[in-house]
């Protein structure tokens, strides 16, 4: 059962096509991986399904509601999170604050005029958020400010605070992107850990070593359309792919 | 940044109890430590209490979320009007002012709010800007049936104020002075009133920056694109913080007109506006005590500096040769008396420089210094967490 | 139609002047990307070099008036006079176009002395912080010439040639109907022609091709080795040299006071948000439109009908631009939105 079905996806900026009729279906509980040069849209077709930009034509459903016409807050509210290519994070805020926010926003919604309570006396917050920390293994510095963190550590607290959610759909754009080998490794391990938890992700991705490590469904993009998918083992051998890449046949 | 805040917050529930009281208790016995300094007089001290109020609520807005309003004087001079004419209706006491001045501000604040946090940035400050320049105008031409115009609007003895009317207690002979259920609000009374007003003010800004409510707006300051993403609709809270700050603003104008019934429309020029922007910067944006500090220091620097005039100056300098005496006293005369702006505009240029975080930012280093050369760590002061 | 013309021109020469400085404001945004408070206090301290040179110039000898001969009596005549004689009056009579020369270098001097001695650095500052400091510079500039030259407007007049009026109802074939001071019109194509001589400067030199290229993408032009910030300095002087001739030109219309520039400012502001923030010619058609508008709606006719409205017309057209088109009139997407 697909949880996001993708339909006739048209974008254009100043006359350029930047997508041109994609498809997509992304199985529930699946890693679905989107690769190609650079370009090809990939970015372009991830911010059509979290609203921060409208496709021209064509049709975006995530477990059966449209994603079109939803400011961003409210496809979060729906299950969907996103790690960005650079950070996103609250860099003046402690780490543990960090976690905290998202688990607000998990529990009490787009607003609330929650004013009354401390904010350390949100004892049920605090503790899933610590949980949270423990898991990517930044407990230890949680009173530290977030702007002081290492780039690797910022995409750690980044995929802690869209995991402490609990989304059932999480969008990652190269999420080991200027990450050194041992880095690369340790986030492999832990978006596998977390994929026992049945969270169905969308991974944009340069690196193959983390594409085949991770996927089970590889989808390639060039020049604004699909041209190819299937498991890892098929996207490896498809003629096609390897034209795509051209020059960077490294499949 | 360097140093690891004790707790994941900064702050505890006892330490935050610690600072209020204290802070309480500096207020309330400001008569008596502010005459050490030349300031122990009620007129003054009001002053400090209302501004500290005013900078207070702003740094709600600025503060925590970020959004610099360049026209907060437009609720100052809302709260102040509404707080005359329930005066004139309904009677002399100041609690049916407050509250009148506080809503009429909340439901500007609404409607101004609601427009000008559609955008963000620079656009916001200068949408807020037109706005308060809007009424400013308006309160001069047109809606002098309302404002008074020029003159500004005063308390009669003619007017009805129904509530005395029914209590039979109506002067209409006689200037009425504002009170509290009989209490005059002129001189020491009228400091305590705004004083416990400011309290309670302080109380509930320390409420909404320790809450989750306040956590979200730092948040907001801290990366808005983070926030959308992360399931918050930010608009209702920057636009609750911004009606809290209005609402603060409308407050210190009711009291204003509490201790003074008057009302005019120079309250709300940008100018004024800019003050307020002022005593927060150099208070310290996003602290608690900043933002009373830089109102304090800049209404008690207005007061000495604008009373100092070249007799006084040359008295001072009369340790020097006489030559250089008055080319000291030319030098500083450009800065005191009517030249008092010059010292302000030169003070907050340097504080923008050199020390962004303001007075707050300055005890810190202050603090930090003098711990290093200490050797000892010790607990956590109040101010620290401020 | 006459009523119609003469409230037009009223608006284009007030217009002429918040281009003016709006035109200096988007530049500095756009190459410095700096939010300068300060820039209606370069356009006042224009207005001063006017008063300045006019004082210089009518500098006086006490002499005994002769023509009094009851008692002693005094008059004040200006050196010049008694140099030159009639020559020295004329001079004096042209005080505020020789202001207009004299007001270049001076300018210059005080924008690039402004922009090294404080500007850049808060280049990487927030928009916030860059208000704040240009915000306490024009306080403290301001205090300064209210100190020297205190807080009364100084009457500057231009040269008696052009003191009069045009009736330029002639050209309709209506005279007498739109009689309009020469000093407005000829304030109308001065700014006209400054505004043109920006633009063809930017449009046509080396440098200027370097600026643009810079207010669309720093770090580009930078990676091509052009030193960019040298070049933005000269701008910051440029963008000062426009505001302090705006402010010259302006002393013979409104007779300056130390706060006119905060006047303009504020006005120049939402004349850059309307005209979208960046944008060259935004902020030189906002300037002419707000102008013209503010001067229709001052008419009394408009005022029956909606009283108030001269007063609060240029703010209300910029909330209504912003909700409309968020970024201005022609502004381009994420300049200053930060």
């Amino acid at each position: 059962m697909s949880i996001l079905t993708v339909q006739g996806v048209n974008k254009s900026f100043a006359g350029l096509k930047a997508l041109n009729q994609v498809n997509l279906k992304v199985a529930q509980g699946q890693v679905h991986a989107i690769i190609g040069p650079n370009g090809a849209g990939k970015s372009t077709l991830l911010n059509c399904f979290v609203g921060r930009l409208e496709p021209d034509t064509g049709t975006v459903m995530f477990d059966g509601q449209s994603l079109l016409n939803r400011r961003p807050h409210e496809i979060n509210q729906l299950g969907v999170a996103r790690v960005f290519q650079t950070p996103e994070i609250f860099p003046d805020l402690s780490l543990l604050e960090n976690v905290m926010i998202p688990a607000f926003a998990h529990r009490d919604g787009a607003f609330k005029m929650n004013w009354l309570p401390r904010i350390d006396g949100e004892a049920e917050i605090r503790d899933k958020a610590l949980h949270m920390l423990e898991e990517v293994g930044l407990a230890d510095n949680r009173s530290d400010h977030a702007g002081a963190l290492s780039r690797g550590d910022k995409r750690r607290l980044e995929l802690a605070m869209c995991l402490v959610q609990e989304p059932r759909l999480l969008l990652l754009d190269e999420p080991t992107a200027g990450m050194s080998r041992a880095d690369t490794n340790n986030t492999i391990d832990l978006l596998k850990r977390i994929g026992e938890r049945g969270i169905t992700k969308i991974v944009i991705e340069h690196d193959m070593h983390v594409v085949f490590s991770l996927a089970h469904k590889v989808s390639v993009m060039a020049q604004g359309t699909v041209i190819a998918e299937g498991t890892p083992e098929e996207i490896r051998g498809n003629p096609k792919v390897q034209e795509a890449y051209l020059g960077g046949a490294h499949l | 940044m360097a140093a690891a805040p004790t707790s994941a917050f900064g702050t505890s529930r006892r330490s935050d109890l610690i600072f209020l009281v204290l802070f309480a208790a500096a207020v309330l016995t400001a008569p008596l430590w502010a005459s050490l300094i030349g300031a122990g007089y009620p007129d003054l001290l009001q002053k400090w209490a209302i501004y500290g109020l005013f900078a207070i609520g702003f740094n709600i807005l600025f503060g925590l979320t970020g959004y610099l309003s360049f026209g907060h004087a437009a609720f100052l001079g809302v709260g102040s009007y509404t707080a005359v004419w329930s005066f004139k209706l309904l009677g002399m006491n100041v609690l049916p002012a407050v509250f009148f001045a506080m809503i009429t501000a909340a439901v500007f604040a609404l409607a101004i709010g609601y427009i000008s946090l559609r955008r963000s940035g620079i656009y916001f400050s200068i949408l807020t800007l037109a706005f308060a320049q809007m009424s400013y105008n308006l309160a001069y031409s047109v809606l002098t049936p309302i404002t008074n115009g020029e003159t500004g609007l005063t308390v009669l003895p003619s007017d009805p104020r129904i509530l005395e009317q029914l209590a039979g207690v109506r002067d209409t002979v006689s200037t009425p002075t504002t009170s509290l259920f009989g209490l005059e609000m002129t001189g020491y009374p009228g400091f305590y009133f705004c004083a416990v007003v400011l309290i309670i003010g302080f109380f509930v800004a320390m409420k909404i920056a320790r809450s989750p409510f306040g956590t979200m707006l730092k948040a907001i300051k801290s990366n808005q694109t983070r926030m959308n993403y992360t399931g918050f609709n930010t608009r209702p809270y920057t636009l609750a913080a911004f009606i809290i700050s209005g609402m603060y603003a409308g407050l210190a104008g009711a009291l204003l007109a509490s201790t003074d019934p008057l009302a005019g429309a120079e309250r709300m020029q940008w100018t004024a506006s800019g003050e307020v922007v002022l005593m927060t910067i150099l208070g310290g944006a996003g602290t608690l005590l900043g933002p009373v500090l830089g109102a304090a220091v800049i209404k008690y620097f207005e007061n000495i500096f604008s009373a100092f005039n070249d007799q006084v100056l040359m008295e001072m300098f009369n340790w020097l040769p006489e030559t250089l005496q008055e080319a000291a006293v030319a030098v500083a005369g450009l800065f005191v008396g009517e030249g008092w702006h010059l010292t302000l505009g030169v003070v907050f240029m340097l504080i923008v420089i050199f020390l962004p975080g303001g007075i707050m930012e300055g005890i810190r280093r202050v603090q930090k210094l003098f711990r290093r050369s200490d050797g000892a760590s010790r607990t956590d002061t109040a101010s620290e967490s401020a | 139609m006459d009523a119609f013309v003469l409230q037009m021109l009223n608006g284009l020469d007030k217009g002429g002047a918040y281009a003016l400085i709006a035109l200096g404001l988007t530049l500095i945004f756009g190459t410095l990307g700096v939010v300068n408070f300060a820039h209606g206090a370069l356009f006042m301290l224009g207005a001063f070099c006017a008063v300045t040179i006019q004082k210089l110039l009518t500098l006086s000898k006490k002499v005994k008036d002769e023509s009094i001969t009851f008692f002693d009596a005094y008059k004040e005549i200006p050196y010049l006079e008694t140099w030159f004689g009639d020559t020295g009056l004329v001079i004096i009579d042209y005080a505020v176009p020789i202001s207009l020369l004299a007001a270049i270098p001076i300018m210059l001097i005080i924008g690039l002395i402004m922009e090294r001695g404080l500007i850049r650095f808060f280049y990487n500052r927030s928009h916030a912080e860059q208000i704040l400091v240009t915000f306490g510079l024009a306080i403290v500039l301001q205090e300064l010439v209210k100190a020297i030259y205190g807080a009364n407007p100084i009457p500057t007049p231009a040269p008696e040639v052009v003191a009069g009026s045009a009736d330029l109802g002639i050209l309709f074939g209506v005279p007498g109907t739109i009689v309009y001071p020469y000093w407005r019109l000829i304030y109308l194509f001065f700014s006209l022609a400054v505004i043109g001589g920006v633009f063809a400067f930017l449009q046509f030199t080396t440098f200027g091709m370097v600026v643009r290229a810079g207010m669309q993408d720093r770090e580009t032009v930078g990676l091509l080795g052009i030193h960019v910030e040298r070049r933005f300095t000269i701008v910051f002087g440029i963008a000062a040299v426009v505001a302090g001739l705006a402010g010259v030109m302006y002393t013979p219309i409104l007779p300056p006071d130390y706060h006119i520039g905060m006047e303009f400012l504020v006005l120049s502001f939402v004349v850059v948000v309307v005209g979208g923030m960046g944008s060259l010619p935004g902020a030189v058609l906002a300037g002419f439109l707000l102008g013209i508008l503010q001067s229709f709606a001052s008419m009394n006719e408009v005022k029956s009908i909606i009283p108030g409205i001269d007063q609060i017309i240029i703010y209300l057209i910029a909330v209504i631009v912003l909700q409309v088109r968020p970024r201005g009139l022609l502004g381009r997407k994420g300049v200053m939105e930060g």
